[in-house]
């Protein structure tokens, strides 16, 4: 006990405030249970126990509440029970409301616990929680299939379910789409691009009976699978290209990881895989720099590197960010609540909470060497000369011995803080600003300690940060800034390893506890890596690991990651999830309209080794899945959300597929697979309105060549200065997992579609190969181009008179002509380009350009 | 002619649409009620009633990003002198939350001179003489405490309820719970000068609540708002002959499909097209007498930024925009206090007064809700990061007894709210948190905090968390 403590405990001991305690022989039935039962049980009692207290039973009384204990056998006047009863100051009153315990009774519990704080026998026995019937935790086994009439319309088992439920309401089925509006669907929702001209002639050219089947299959096989279903998966993993507070510092690796997510999809990597790679690849036996690599999906949450922050506070924070995440996306659980107090409504305990938690306590943030294909060698070759510059560099400017002396003041420093205030803050520098946010714990390690990347980081943030300890003149007189700028500068001119941002165990593992009331400074009971109770127990005994985690989850015991896994597939395919909220499959979701199937899909994903292509590949077969998507005027009022799935959904495009689809219809996109993120051209103003523009972070320095034409999953991702079209058509703001886009109707999405650059230049480049085609072909050529299909007869009137309108307006003014036809190319004159741009830009627009049918 | 076109479109439309009433008003009214009287989906923008009668319906924030200190502003601590240049007794200071100084750096007294302002005698100080003239006009609060002492989290939570991020932003809530009185503007704008804030776009982002409510920046240089003007070659008439074009067309695939979104779609790019004929005029400072300008300040170099926000402000909140949110950058002075005190307040004091002026002028100032603050205060100790160069002694943050005001819709003025004690290191009187502030700010709207709520991750979320009481010292 700390004297502090000690001298608090005898304070209070001493305390006037607390009453004296009664001195007669107590019997617990008669004096105290009418007291506790009174004052206390509704909160700690058997149907609740606040902050994990109850006072019913013997056992758990004494062990105490998520605080620790709160009786202490024959010391009243020490005991935190008599404290808040008694409403000592600086403790919280106990009952929060209503009547407080009189000075008698106050003193009769004093006097229980002098006595011992004995229970009578009856009451010794820990009650369990009461079990709970939800059927989201129910056992997943296949279920039945429903007899149904109309077996001919059945394609998969899955359709049984839909069909047995319309056909109980007599609702019909909605036909097959069409053959054009079935490929697009599949490629938008397959790949995220739409069909060529070419692709959906083949298709509706092809009469074999597989031919759908064969487009189906084709797409999965294409590496822009990956990146279709990579993105929702950045989604639920917040994802971003940056640091997300103040300073917002770029992570120029994080795309590393979205790689890793990119090649495992296209791989089909089983999701059971996939989850243990990305949540403890790095307690694989001999773990692989790829499993490494896939642990970045911890590395997404935010960090703060603002000056004077407290580490512990956002330590805290992102280890509650790596439990959330995991329970919202593996578990479809929303165990937030628990940050503070048992959850109100699932069955998930304060003490669920921190044992999730726990698993990811002692995870530490490492970045590794993670070279990708072809990089080792250049890198090996250029290894020599770049150390041999770099050194002569540091020599120069005397950097060694300036250092170590450095060092020397700054490990004085931490030692005495507040001495000198400069030193101070320069101290704080070397937490913030080394590359990795690790310089604080580089300089306490000896030097000659340090790995060589250690070494060059402290070296790298001394010269470009010396300024802080020394003042700007002394740094200029040494020619600092010289020297950062020639270091820098070396590292273009060599090759360097691409890194990855993991996770690593901590060699020694600290205990973790219970935060009472959520404060990261108030600690409460420890507590043990564990699993949530309301679930089945994990099989393995012993301290368990962030892979004891991952297993458990994708094992076959447990309920919930095979049916969240298959909803939100379920949900990419059809708009909207089996369960409608595909982050919460707790007790107060709305309960599916065929919880059978979801079911009967997890049952499936499973079976089939946890293939997500395999599942995809099911849904897209099935007869609900192929059916038109034209809205049942005769259905909205008894199933407005299309819960039922008589139908299928018109769906706007994400932000990401309307950028590319306007991209792909005007033939500028570039299909390059990952790789670092790209910038196209950012409007002025935008990075400006952050904190990133004052010179800390990395300025917008947009693409060049094709990386300004590549696919907006893409895009350098600033948490404080986000691509405006990816904000404007609703893409996640990368904070906490996202589960679900919105699809909103903006005006300002309209001013963005018709206004932005890129779909300026979009519309030009559709106007150029329009214009190219014989004059009569033009419009139903840009059509299809942009739509898959020829206009009916009255869209081409509609078409032409605009045409005829827009060539009248632009007819006198060259300059409007120029600048909506740069380039002219030889078929066709400036004046017809410039209008075929006006044409161009209304396909773009269209509603259904940014709609899958 | 703008004021009777502001009228009919945000007023009388819906009146019109529900008598059945067409072909009133100018072309581009008559093809927006044409758009609008075929069935849609609803429109979650529609104002929405209040829970209760509502004291303000506007807000104009006045965010002074970087946290200004109040002791040199609004909070007068003579008995600094008598500690300048030494170290408080470690009892003192033991509750400070410092990021960066230590408890035991060395007392800086303030070299402001205080006097006595208005009917009230409110003490404010020489760096506001434009302010000062307001005393009565606004409540001053000197008992303002947050949790957060770094600019980020300070930040988020003084707009979104929470120190951690993705939450929405106060005008988010505040569009999503009244909806917006003009469909030719966003319903919550946010303008910015000075540099770039620390939280950036969380200040005015949606959050989990559907995008529409996130906050629209206006522009300084270039379209007052982002890819509202035309591309070159475009013109009016170009736009109006794309658009027709493309409403025919979306109108051909509403009836095919039955799809009642693509009327929607059409509506929002009738709303476009408004809001290109909208947007230049609203920032149009050219329609404002020479003396307005002057009075804002905006003739001056120092003070044309914040100035010219201001008065666009006044101009959109007369627009019906609900929710303009000014910020204005530069206030986080930990080194050199002295010398950068003057500027910002010569950037600042004028326009913020003037905004006072005129909105009480034209009747405005009962309905909009004026609120001047920043996300914590600063610390009655020094801090000095070079030690060397003479002058160079700034103040630490401090989020515990900070200062704002308040003026204008509901606002209770001439009055000042709270104390700190007599070095202002804590509260002695009156504390209000962030929360209570936000749960007030939305009680003058005519929203019950606790009722404002959105269902995100199975829970329902609101802008005060979980706590905020409504402080009714603050209200009429």
């Amino acid at each position: 006990m700390s004297p502090i403590i000690a001298l608090l405990l005898t304070f209070a001991a001493d305390s006037p405030t607390l009453p004296p305690p009664a001195a007669t022989e107590i019997d617990f039935a008669r004096d105290v249970a009418p007291v506790l039962k009174r004052n206390c049980q509704g909160c700690h009692g058997a149907a609740m126990q606040q902050s994990g207290f109850r006072l019913d039973d013997g056992v758990a009384a004494l062990k105490g509440g998520y605080g620790g204990a709160v009786i202490l056998p024959g010391k009243s006047a020490e005991s935190p029970l008599v404290h808040r009863v008694a409403g000592v100051k600086g403790v919280p009153v106990m009952p929060p409301a209503g009547r407080r315990l009189t000075a008698i009774e106050v003193g009769i519990l004093r006097a229980w616990i002098d006595q011992g704080a004995k229970f009578p026998a009856v009451t010794l026995s820990e009650a369990k929680r009461p079990k709970l019937n939800h059927w989201a935790f129910e056992p997943i086994t296949a279920p039945a299939l429903p007899p149904v009439k109309n077996s001919a319309w059945v394609r998969s088992p899955m359709d049984a379910f839909v069909l047995a439920k319309l056909e109980g309401k007599k609702i019909a089925p909605s036909p097959e789409a069409d053959r054009r509006t079935l490929l697009r669907r599949l490629s938008w929702d397959l790949v995220g691009l739409p069909p060529t001209v070419e692709d959906i002639a083949a298709f509706q050219a092809d009469t074999r009976p597989d031919a759908y089947e064969r487009q189906v299959d084709r797409l999965l096989a294409l590496p822009q699978f990956g990146e279709k279903w990579a993105r929702g998966w950045l989604d639920q993993a917040r994802y971003a290209d940056s640091d997300g507070y103040e300073k917002d510092w770029v992570r120029p690796y994080a795309f590393r990881w979205r790689d890793w997510v990119i090649n495992a999809i296209n791989q089909d990597l089983p999701f059971n895989r996939f989850t243990i790679e990305q949540l403890a690849g790095d307690l694989l036996p001999s773990p692989t720099v790829e499993q490494r690599v896939a642990t970045g999906f911890a590395r997404n949450t935010l960090t703060n590197r603002e000056g004077g922050i407290d580490d512990a506070q956002f330590r805290f924070e992102s280890t509650l960010d790596r439990a959330n995440t995991v329970s919202t996306v593996f578990l479809g659980l929303s165990m937030g609540c628990a940050q503070c107090h048992d959850h109100k409504y699932d069955p998930i305990s304060q003490r669920d909470y921190y044992s999730l938690f726990a698993f990811f306590d002692n995870a530490e943030e490492v970045d590794i060497d993670a070279p990708r294909a072809g990089e080792l060698g250049p890198w090996l070759k250029g290894r020599a000369e770049y150390q041999a510059k770099r050194e002569k560099i540091l020599a120069e400017y005397k950097v060694a011995e300036l250092q170590a002396a450095w060092e020397k003041d700054i490990l004085y420093t931490i030692a005495h803080p507040g001495e000198r205030t400069d030193w101070d803050l320069a101290w704080d520098c070397v937490n913030k600003l080394t590359e990795g946010g690790d310089g604080g714990k580089i300089v306490r390690i000896p030097l000659e300690k340090r790995t060589p990347r250690e070494r060059d980081i402290l070296t790298d943030h001394f010269v470009k940060n010396y300024a802080f300890a020394v003042g700007n003149k002394r740094y200029k007189e040494l020619k600092f800034d010289v020297a950062t700028k020639q270091l820098a500068q070396l590292k273009v001119d060599y090759p360097q390893l691409t890194q990855a941002m993991v996770i690593a165990e901590n060699a020694q593992r600290h205990p973790t506890y219970l935060r009472v009331r959520g404060d990261y400074k108030t600690n409460g009971i420890e507590v043990a890596p564990t699993t949530p109770a309301v679930l089945p127990a994990l099989a393995k005994t012993g301290p368990l690991t962030r892979l004891d985690l991952a297993e458990w989850l994708v094992s076959d015991e447990n309920p919930l990651t095979a049916r969240v896994a298959a909803n939100r597939i379920w949900q990419e395919l059809f708009g909207t999830g089996l369960v409608k909220t595909s982050d919460d499959f707790g007790t107060r979701a709305d309960k599916p309209e065929y919880p059978e199937l979801l079911t009967w899909l997890a049952d499936d994903f499973r079976r089939h080794g946890w293939s997500r292509k395999q599942l995809i590949r099911g849904i897209v077969l099935s007869a609900t899945y192929r059916q038109a998507s034209l809205a049942r005027p005769e259905l909205h009022e008894i199933d407005p959300e299309n819960q039922l799935l008589a139908r299928q959904v018109r769906l706007r495009l994400t932000a990401e597929q309307i950028r590319d689809g306007a991209l792909a219809a005007s033939g500028l996109l570039a299909k390059t697979i990952g790789g670092p993120s790209i910038r196209p051209p950012m409007p002025a103003g935008v990075m400006e309105l952050s904190y990133a523009s004052r010179g800390w972070g990395e300025a917008w320095k947009v693409s060049e060549g094709e990386d300004r034409y590549r696919r907006g999953l893409y895009i350098q991702f600033l948490r404080t200065s986000p691509y405006p079209q990816l904000m404007t058509f609703d893409a996640p703001k990368s904070t906490a997992a996202q589960c679900k886009r919105d699809r909103s109707n903006t005006p300002l999405q309209a001013l963005n579609l018709l206004n932005d650059p890129v779909f300026v230049e979009a519309a030009q480049a559709l106007a150029v190969a329009a214009v190219t085609q014989p004059a009569d072909q033009r419009l139903e050529w840009a059509y299809r181009r942009a739509l898959g299909r020829a206009p009916s007869a009255r869209e081409s009137a509609r078409m032409s008179a605009y045409f005829t309108e827009q060539q009248r307006l632009l007819a006198d003014d060259a300059k409007a002509q120029a600048a909506l036809a740069p380039y002219v190319p030889p078929s066709a004159t400036r004046l017809e380009t410039a209008t075929w741009t006006g044409m161009a830009s209304v396909l773009l627009n269209l509603e259904e350009f940014i709609t899958r049918e | 002619m703008q004021d009777e076109r502001h009228f009919l479109e945000t007023h009388l439309r819906r009146d019109f649409l529900r008598r059945g009433l067409t072909g009133i008003g100018t072309l581009a009214l008559s093809s927006l009620l044409a758009a609008e009287s075929r069935t849609e989906a609803p429109d979650p923008l529609v104002p929405r009633k209040p829970h209760f009668a509502p004291k303000a319906k506007n807000v104009i924030f006045l965010f002074q990003e970087g946290a200004p200190s109040q002791m040199d502003l609004f909070d007068p601590k003579p008995a600094l002198e008598k500690w300048h240049g030494q170290s408080l007794p470690p009892e003192m200071t033991r509750d400070l939350k410092l990021a960066f100084i230590k408890p035991t750096a060395k007392v800086l007294a303030s070299p402001r001179k205080f006097a006595k302002y208005g009917q009230v005698g409110m003490e404010l100080s020489d760096m506001i003489p434009a302010m000062a003239k307001h005393a009565d006009d606004i409540c001053l609060v000197r008992s303002m405490h947050s949790e957060a002492f770094n600019h980020h989290p300070g930040q988020l939570l003084l707009f979104s309820g929470s120190m951690i991020g993705g939450r929405p932003s106060m005008g988010s809530w505040v569009t999503y719970g009244l909806g917006s009185e003009t469909r030719n503007l966003p319903a919550f704008v946010a303008l910015q000068s000075g540099p770039g804030t620390s939280a950036g776009s969380d200040l005015w982002s949606n959050g989990f609540l559907p995008s529409l409510y996130q906050g629209t920046v206006l522009r300084t240089g270039g379209d007052p708002i982002l890819y509202l003007g035309n591309p070159d070659g475009i013109s009016r008439e170009s736009q109006r002959a794309r658009l027709d074009a493309l409403r025919d067309l979306n109108q051909e695939r509403q009836d095919n499909t039955g799809d009642l979104e693509i009327a929607s779609r059409i509506h929002s790019y009738e709303l476009a097209y408004r809001m290109q004929m909208a947007g230049p005029e609203a920032t149009d400072l050219s329609q404002e007498s020479p003396a307005t300008i002057e009075a804002y300040g905006i003739n001056q170099k120092e003070s044309r930024a914040y100035g010219t926000n201001l008065l666009m402000a006044r101009r959109l909140v007369e627009r019906g925009v609900r929710f303009v949110l000014c910020m204005h950058s530069g206030w986080d002075m930990h080194s050199g206090i002295n010398a950068a005190l003057p500027k910002l307040c010569a950037q600042t004091d004028q326009a913020s007064a003037a905004l006072l002026t005129d909105l009480k002028q034209r009747g405005l100032l009962d309905e909009t809700l004026v609120v001047w603050g920043g996300e914590f205060g600063r610390t009655p100790m020094s801090e000095i990061r070079r030690p060397d160069e003479a002058g160079n002694a700034g103040r630490d943050h401090h989020p515990n007894g900070y200062s704002i005001w308040l003026a204008g819709g509901g606002i209770k003025t001439g009055q000042v709210i709270g104390e700190t004690d007599e070095l202002g290191l804590t509260i002695t009187k009156d504390k209000i948190d962030i929360h209570d502030l936000q749960a007030t700010i939305l009680h003058l709207l005519g929203l019950e905090h606790t009722q404002l709520t959105y269902r995100h991750f199975g829970r329902n979320f609101r802008l005060t968390d979980v706590s905020g009481n409504l402080v009714k010292q603050l209200i009429t």
